[in-house]
């Protein structure tokens, strides 16, 4: 249906893709896997002849027995949509905010059904099908709905129904969980089967995530700096990998159930959270929660998003005023103490954000941002302990006078690290620090943090939406939904033996990087 | 080369035009500074009877006004005028507005809504008038117009820092550095502001080019220094007044510095705004 034929992308002197080739026959899942740069998204938009005018393309993308790069715009016009569909990654972004529901659909529908024969069906009743197909409830009522007012789920499957509007043959899918829960993660993959199986469409997935790959896909294309290093039958390259990338890729892959750290009882707490709650005009976004953190261990926060465990994690440092309740760091509650008393408190934590593009004053070299803690709190000796630190975590001294655009985002999360640590601090406080990481990148990070850890001996409430890195590094869990605990215990306690029906939802709705697990997964999960 | 200076030096004369920005702005220097040591005129009694006329007429290159001063050498006066009320207003009104901008937007809540309101009532009222009355309080000088002005233009930054500052009071690098400890002085001081230097610097060269126009305006109403002061502003509008006996010369040469003025300034702040961007490295 698909096919690309020795398909190389130049970009100015940047080889984007080299020698290309894989097909994707009708009805068949194609999974192109590989980490950021390595050629998998180009890949997949050349065959929508949406590529930079500056690209430089050699080789042949046939679609339906014709090369798409000898199509005028006319016919690559009628080629999208008709031929071939795509999902975007972020469904905010994709859907046009001032316009409603049923009038994108209708846009999506009219457009190519005017050019083919046998006229225009009635473009609402097709829309209300179409959700319908994709099992959105009340299909009449969403019509009238704007994007905002539905959730990322419900707006993914708007996406994949505009997708789906004019039967194509082959729907290009863009990470299209990335930006969603994994519960709703679930969801979206079954849809996809489910369609490609109803209607007998190609689809060419393109992830990064091999739990994605296990659950859905029939083949995988695994893509490394530009080239496809390996291809074959899902079960074949998951299970049995024949190249040392894939071989590597999937090592680094966190599993549930890997973890091995005890839980002992709290005696000397560092962080006390009691009956936390924090409203947003009066929406309970934290709904009285209560948590402690011991000396020297590793707290797991997990929750979906707008769980509330961000906010949590906010206030136990002082950036979010809790509505109610208190936070108690190393005994002292710090609702009752004034900026100056506090100070002495800061020296003793230390936080790690999610996004490391940010994290970092792109105006400061590397030192000046690592040495910022013991700028502030007159420590002596900078530049000795900031080498210390960028030691620590393992990056060069080189770095020191380079600004943070020239680093990547795994030397920038190290550097946050650096600087988190800067005055050895008692307790913590990481929120979703690997997130944005590529998973081989992640591994690293999560290997140098556990070394850190154990060496350093440090409390940390670690927040995260990955149960299986949660697993590996934590000692206990609390597990947070719609603003309140729905349970907290051992690690071994909550992920090996769950009590709450929402952490086993949970837990069954990640995806593992095994497909025949993966397939039991599934079938049970019914 | 190495070192941030070197760094942003390298960076701001790849920018070909800052590079003629500042050769023009230093040529103007030149020209209105060491200019009157060689070129010697009488700036202070009038002569009435050389009024009006044309350039390469007795010896006047570029005329004489309808007082009779040679225009080439009231050039050279005005210039200092202008450029320097220019300057300094153009920089206060910026150093006002970026602070006063920067910690509204920093503290948010009813600080940020009463100071605001301040700016807003400003913005309401219009400089003129404002410069109007100062002028009508007290006879004007050059310190005074360069308070005046620089008092009454810095509500425009003003608004713009905060835009700036709310943006970047959340970000990442700012809240880490208070939970380490850091106090908001630190934050505006060694964050905010030097990640709004882009905007800080734009706007510098726009205050003083419309310092430069502003005492112009003054001057045309009559408020301005008082003669035989002069600025290159006030030469314009009453080289206007005979524009219609085909004096071309009174109007055309401080026109013409004018905007030379205001567009090297413009010039130096896009390759200013570049240099001090670690992320930029050249076109």
């Amino acid at each position: 249906m698909l096919g690309y034929d020795h398909l190389s992308i130049t970009f100015g002197d940047v080889e984007a893709t080299k020698e290309v080739s894989f097909e994707v026959k009708p009805g068949e899942v194609v999974a192109v896997v590989g980490e950021s740069g390595s050629g998998k998204s180009v890949t997949a938009m050349s065959a929508l002849g949406l590529l930079p005018r500056k690209a430089k393309v050699t080789g042949r993308i046939m679609l339906g027995g014709r090369d798409v790069r000898g199509l005028s715009g006319k016919e690559l016009r009628e080629l999208r949509g008709n031929e071939i569909a795509m999902v975007f990654q972020e469904p905010m972004t994709a859907l046009n905010p001032v316009h409603t529901i049923g009038w994108q659909l209708a846009e999506a529908i009219t457009l190519h059904r005017a050019d083919r024969k046998g006229g225009v069906p009635d473009p609402k009743q097709k829309a209300v099908e179409l959700l319908r197909m994709v099992g959105l409830d009340r299909p009449e009522h969403r019509l009238k709905q704007y994007p905002h007012e539905l959730s990322g789920g419900m707006r993914q499957r708007v996406m994949i129904a505009m997708a789906i509007a004019c039967d194509p043959k082959v729907i290009i899918a863009d990470e299209p969980t990335t930006a969603l829960d994994v519960t709703v993660q679930a969801e979206i993959l079954d849809l996809l089967r489910e369609l490609r199986d109803r209607l007998g469409t190609a689809i060419v997935l393109i992830t990064h995530s091999m739990g994605v790959v296990a659950d859905l896909a029939d083949r995988v294309v695994v893509m490394y700096r530009g080239a496809v290093v390996e291809t074959g039958g899902v079960d074949d390259v998951l299970l049995r990998p024949s190249h040392d990338y894939t071989k590597r890729l999937l090592k680094a892959v966190p599993r549930l159930g890997s973890g091995a750290r005890q839980a002992e009882d709290v005696v000397e707490p560092v962080l006390s959270v009691r009956n936390l709650v924090v409203s947003f005009g009066g929406q309970r976004a934290v709904d009285d929660i209560s948590f402690q953190i011991g000396k020297g261990e590793v707290v797991g926060l997990v929750g979906e998003s707008g769980s509330g465990k961000t906010t949590a994690g906010r206030c136990t440092v002082g950036l979010q005023k809790p509505t109610d309740g208190s936070v108690e760091l190393f005994g002292q509650d710090i609702a009752k103490l004034s900026a100056r008393k506090m100070r002495p408190l800061t020296a003793r934590i230390g936080m790690i954000f999610q996004d490391p593009a940010s994290s970092l004053d792109p105006r400061m070299t590397i030192a000046e941002c690592v040495a910022e803690p013991l700028v502030l709190h007159k420590a002596k000796d900078h530049r000795k302990r900031v080498d210390e630190l960028l030691d620590a975590v393992e990056l060069g001294a080189a770095t020191r006078d380079r600004y943070p655009h020239e680093l990547s985002g795994g030397q920038r999360q190290r550097v946050s690290i650096a600087r988190a640590l800067a005055l050895n601090p008692d307790l913590l406080i990481a929120d979703e620090p690997t997130s944005a990481l590529d998973v081989s990148v992640q591994a690293s990070i999560l290997e140098l943090f556990l070394d850190l850890q154990r060496r350093l001996k440090f409390s940390c409430l670690f927040i995260s939406h990955d149960l299986a890195v949660v697993d590996m590094l934590a000692n206990r869990v609390v597990v947070m939904h719609r603003g309140k605990i729905v349970e907290q215990g051992s690690r071994a306690d909550v992920f090996g033996a769950p009590r709450e029906d929402y952490t086993r939802r949970l837990l069954a709705a990640a995806p593992v990087p095994d497909p025949v697990e993966q397939r039991e997964r599934r079938a049970s999960r019914g | 080369m190495s070192g941030p200076l070197a760094r942003r030096l390298r960076v701001f004369r790849r920018n070909k035009l800052a590079v003629v920005g500042i050769t023009i702005l230093g040529l103007l220097i030149l020209f209105c500074f060491v200019g009157p040591l060689v070129y010697h005129t009488e700036q202070t009694l009038t002569s009435l009877a050389n009024s009006k006329l044309g350039p390469g007429v007795d010896g006047h290159p570029l005329g004489t006004d309808d007082l009779g001063y040679d225009l080439l050498g009231r050039l050279m006066l005005g210039g200092q005028t202008s450029l320097i009320i220019g300057l300094a207003a153009g920089l206060l009104a910026t150093l006002i507005g970026t602070l006063w901008g920067t910690v509204a937007g920093y503290a948010g809540g009813w600080v940020d809504a009463v100071m605001m309101r301040i700016v807003d009532a400003g913005i309401a009222i219009p400089a003129l008038f404002l410069l109007v009355v100062a002028a009508a309080i007290a006879t004007p000088s050059v310190p005074m117009l360069i308070l005046v002005i620089g008092f009454v233009s810095w509500l425009v930054p003003a608004r713009l820092m905060r835009a700036e500052s709310i943006a970047l009071r959340s970000r990442a690098y700012v809240e880490s550095m208070k939970v380490m400890g850091g106090g908001s002085v630190r934050a505006i001081g060694k964050h905010i502001i030097p990640n709004a230097i882009g905007t800080v610097i734009v706007n510098v060269t726009f205050q003083i080019a419309d310092a430069v126009l502003l005492v112009a305006y003054v001057s045309f109403l009559g408020l301005g220094i008082p003669p035989p002061a002069a600025n290159w502003g006030g030469m314009l509008s009453d080289g206007l007044t005979y524009a219609h006996d085909g004096a071309w010369w009174l109007i055309l040469p401080p026109g013409l510095l004018i905007v030379m003025t205001v567009c090297a300034f413009n010039f130096i702040g896009d390759g200013l705004r570049d240099a001090f961007d670690v992320r930029f490295e050249g076109r």
